[in-house]
């Protein structure tokens, strides 16, 4: 009896986490087969944004705020972006040619029209093709997705603006928008992001 | 031939260790390059440099805006970007990163400078700005 006890209970143990590993698999497989056109092999599909990072990119655009994700804008609106520097939302963020360059690729190949993610497109969906948006959080998406939360929320002193998606999603920069990890900080304990 | 590139890597090793060493260097460069502008020129003015600092003035946007908005008043603490993100002290006397790469000093007044002033600064004044946060004790 003992012995056909254990192997019964492996077998069982192998479906019920093979069940929970594979999950929602026909959406995961759908990503990763999509990004096979494009320029970007590194997807990480459990998040909403590939997961993606330039050296450049990092050292210059997260000096003043955080790491975006190439994935929540499409081509045209990062070259936009990057033609127009020097009236950065306000303020001059130029920079040298060769490493404006650089990121530019680096942003427009990881686009949202170039690599389909599940978030970028569903905001990529809210855009009008002939409009070349600038702000993330002037989408219609990301208002749909935020319309809760009052403007005032975003004054607090900890958060400032929508800009700063991390203040609320801690995993913004890995991608993970995902509504479960949402914490929106009071004044008191403020999460500024460090660097 | 080989001794210059050993004195040479002597040399860095000690601006690495010692970064005060680097931000006299850039202060100096500053001053050959103000001398080469400027015949007249004699030195750099730490209270003018404070004056750049503490000005405030009204953007043709119309915001008030100074170096203090994002830096804070006090250039031994940590300030604020407009994307709320951190920005480590400017005075090299708790941070003495400040002024010791020459490209990121000229980026970063090119920027700043705009955003501020609405113009890009001159030699004199890069100066005298340097000078002065060298000078906070």
């Amino acid at each position: 009896m003992s012995y056909l006890k254990w192997p019964v209970l492996i077998l069982a143990i192998s479906i019920l986490s093979i069940n929970t590993l594979w999950g929602d698999d026909d959406e995961e497989e759908q990503y990763e087969n999509r990004s096979k056109n494009g320029t970007v092999t590194k997807l990480n599909t459990r998040y909403d944004f590939a997961v993606v990072t330039n050296s450049q990119f990092k050292a210059e655009c997260t000096s003043c705020h955080m790491a975006y994700l190439p994935g929540m804008l499409p081509a045209r609106s990062w070259t936009k972006m990057m033609d127009t520097l020097n009236d950065h939302f306000g303020e001059n963020a130029e920079l040298d040619v060769k490493v404006k360059n650089e990121i530019t690729d680096f942003l427009t190949k990881n686009s949202s029209d170039k690599v389909h993610t599940k978030r970028g497109d569903k905001i990529l969906a809210t855009i009008n093709p002939k409009e070349t948006v600038l702000r993330i959080s002037s989408t219609e998406y990301f208002k749909r997705k935020h319309d809760e939360i009052s403007p005032n929320i975003y004054k607090r002193k900890s958060i400032g603006s929508p800009a700063n998606c991390l203040a609320c999603h801690g995993g913004a920069e890995r991608g993970d928008f995902s509504e479960d990890s949402v914490l929106i900080p009071k004044d008191k304990t403020p999460t500024i992001m460090k660097k | 031939m080989k001794m210059t590139i050993i004195l040479k890597l002597v040399f860095l090793i000690i601006m690495a260790k010692n970064p005060a060493l680097a931000n006299e260097t850039i202060l100096k460069d500053f001053e050959a390059l103000a001398k080469s502008s400027d015949a007249k020129f004699i030195k750099f003015n730490i209270s003018a440099g404070e004056k750049i600092f503490r000005t405030e003035r009204i953007h043709s946007k119309g915001d008030k805006i100074s170096c203090m908005t994002c830096h804070t008043p006090d250039p031994k603490k940590t300030g604020l970007t407009r994307a709320n993100k951190v920005i480590e002290p400017i005075a090299p006397v708790v941070n003495p990163e400040r002024f010791t790469d020459m490209i990121k000093v000229n980026k970063w007044f090119k920027r700043n400078c705009n955003d501020v002033l609405e113009r890009e600064c001159t030699i004199q004044e890069k100066g005298d700005f340097i000078a002065y946060m060298m000078s906070v004790k």
